[in-house]
């Protein structure tokens, strides 16, 4: 398909508006896309996306008063400082300690996700399982939900109560 | 277990007959794990990184792969042995060049390796040719029950698997595809693939991981999402829809160049091919593009029945002797043995010491010609 301004290049964006119920579509490519003020998401490393999020923190923080930008872990001594000059944690309680900086970040790398829903090791708690695994039910029922799907939403649904019941 | 008894040949994976493997030529899957009651690598001193290896190592040496283990001391190692295990997919650029006590233990059959004290203390990683990622996710995941029986990883119910960069976070896991995509690239259509990845939250890089360029037309593509979705539902999103569309694209550029742009195609071929043929000194990347479009012709030959004339004169070269099974004439295992032997680390280790970069593009030049010249 070709681009719709230039009628040159391959269109690449395509963008679909529903305004008070009539449905607009627009194929662009990239450059005419750019020269509309439509923005195109480029890939930045990970890495470049976890120190530019912790850099924005401090403001914030000063305002609530908080004390952990400054503090550090008491099992390794890990501080948000540290984590600036390489995303790395010092230690597993990290994730506990410096929960409320992290969370944000968390959420920004894993496409809004805070909570896993995959595998669990074999020694963990039939009760800590059971959580999991209804995580991981409720999510699929959303989907399924969203992609009106409804007769595998029923059946999640059927799972989900025979798992709570449980 | 010698390295030099693994180089002089290509791994079973690459290039392996798998499911779609003339663009598909491989699926990894790698998991990152912790021990629980340790630091995080970074926070950790030369002797508990020493505790970790040998408790790690221990494990992992008694496991029942199905396949010997060899286990190799990378921060002993030497530079050129890094290099060939980055070469072979074996080990990370970031494991072969980081600081401490680290090591890999290796299926010999290579489709299987633990880099331990990586970035997180365990890092274990399947590999396959062709698009075999149920079956990749089917093993490692087997493997990780097994390693979990003898020691304890660190886990919480609300984040998961726990890792030193929060971007491994919940699942651990890692899904890469390497793919060959020569014809998306001389239709000027790599762009819409980039736009599809990242529509979907993926990464694109290079032959060889992180920071590195996609040569020869070849790109990993990964998750880079972990957290909050399981193991299954990213490898099914990856073997049942991105990677068969992607494959869709670069056969419907396939298709085009023989429908509309055979001329742009034959002279690629055969601009390959007169280089190849006679050239006599030629570097790891001018190899790698020109390979990669031998590779193109001799896939578009066996998947598609294409015969333009560049593909005629490219199957007609004369064929291995060691390649009994293509008797018409140079095949594609003949090509992708030279996509691997020819790269730095192996070259050396194959002549049996370290060469200048003069004497390596000499020698790589040398082995093609050979391979492709056999009788003429």
């Amino acid at each position: 398909m070709q681009c719709q301004i230039c009628q040159k290049n391959e269109a690449t964006i395509h963008l679909t508006e529903i305004t008070n119920g009539a449905r607009t579509e627009m194929h662009l490519c990239e450059h005419c896309a750019q020269e509309e003020g439509i923005a195109v998401k480029s890939q930045i490393s990970l890495n470049e996306l976890l120190s530019s999020l912790l850099a924005v923190q401090p403001a914030d923080d000063e305002l609530s008063g908080d004390s952990e930008q400054k503090s550090s872990c008491p099992h390794c001594g890990f501080t948000l400082e540290q984590f600036r000059k390489e995303p790395v944690l010092g230690c597993p309680y990290d994730y506990e300690v410096f929960e409320k900086s992290l969370l944000p970040l968390i959420e920004k790398a894993h496409a809004g996700n805070s909570r896993h829903c995959g595998k669990v090791p074999s020694k963990t708690p039939a009760d800590t399982k059971k959580q999991i695994e209804l995580m991981r039910l409720r999510q699929q029922l959303e989907t399924a939900v969203e992609a009106e799907d409804y007769e595998t939403a029923a059946e999640l649904r059927d799972k989900i109560d025979k798992l709570n019941s449980e | 277990m010698k390295l030099t008894d693994i180089s002089s040949d290509i791994n079973e994976w690459f290039g392996g007959p798998g499911p779609l493997a003339d663009v598909v030529i491989s699926s990894r899957i790698r998991l990152a794990r912790n021990l629980a009651g340790y630091k995080f690598l970074s926070h950790c001193s030369t002797t508990e990184k020493s505790e970790i290896l040998r408790k790690l190592k221990e494990a992992l040496m008694s496991l029942e792969l199905g396949d010997k283990t060899f286990y190799i001391s990378v921060d002993k190692a030497s530079a050129l042995d890094r290099n060939f295990l980055v070469e072979r997919h074996l080990i990370s650029r970031h494991h072969a060049f980081s600081k401490g006590p680290r090591g890999a233990v290796i299926a010999q059959r290579e489709f299987f390796t633990a880099m331990i004290n990586e970035e997180d203390h365990l890092r274990i990683q399947l590999l396959k040719g062709g698009l075999q990622l149920s079956q990749c996710a089917e093993q490692i995941n087997r493997i990780d029950d097994m390693i979990e029986a003898n020691v304890d990883y660190a886990f919480s119910p609300r984040y998961g698997y726990l890792t030193a960069c929060p971007t491994n976070l919940g699942t651990g896991i890692r899904v890469s595809v390497m793919l060959h995509l020569p014809a998306l690239k001389m239709t000027g259509q790599t762009e819409k693939f980039f736009n599809a990845t990242k529509d979907m939250n993926l990464a694109v890089r290079g032959l060889f991981g992180e920071g590195t360029e996609a040569a020869g037309d070849f790109y990993q593509l990964s998750n880079q999402v972990t957290l909050g979705i399981s193991e299954s539902d990213i490898v099914s999103q990856f073997q049942d829809a991105v990677i068969p569309e992607i494959v869709e694209y670069e056969n419907s550029a396939r298709n085009q160049l023989l429908s509309k742009d055979s001329d742009v195609l034959d002279d690629k071929i055969s601009r390959a091919m007169a280089l190849l043929k006679n050239a006599h000194l030629i570097s790891s990347q001018e190899a790698l593009f020109l390979l990669s479009h031998l590779r193109l012709g001799i896939n578009m030959h066996e998947h598609m029945g294409a015969s333009t004339p560049a593909i005629e004169s490219l199957c007609a070269l004369s064929r291995q002797d060691d390649d009994a099974d293509n008797p018409q004439g140079v095949s594609i295992t003949t090509i992708n043995r030279l996509f691997m032997l020819t790269l730095p680390a192996h070259l050396q280790l194959n002549y049996g010491k370290p060469l200048d970069p003069t004497h390596r593009d000499a020698l790589r030049a040398k082995i093609i010609r050979s391979a492709l010249n056999q009788d003429t």
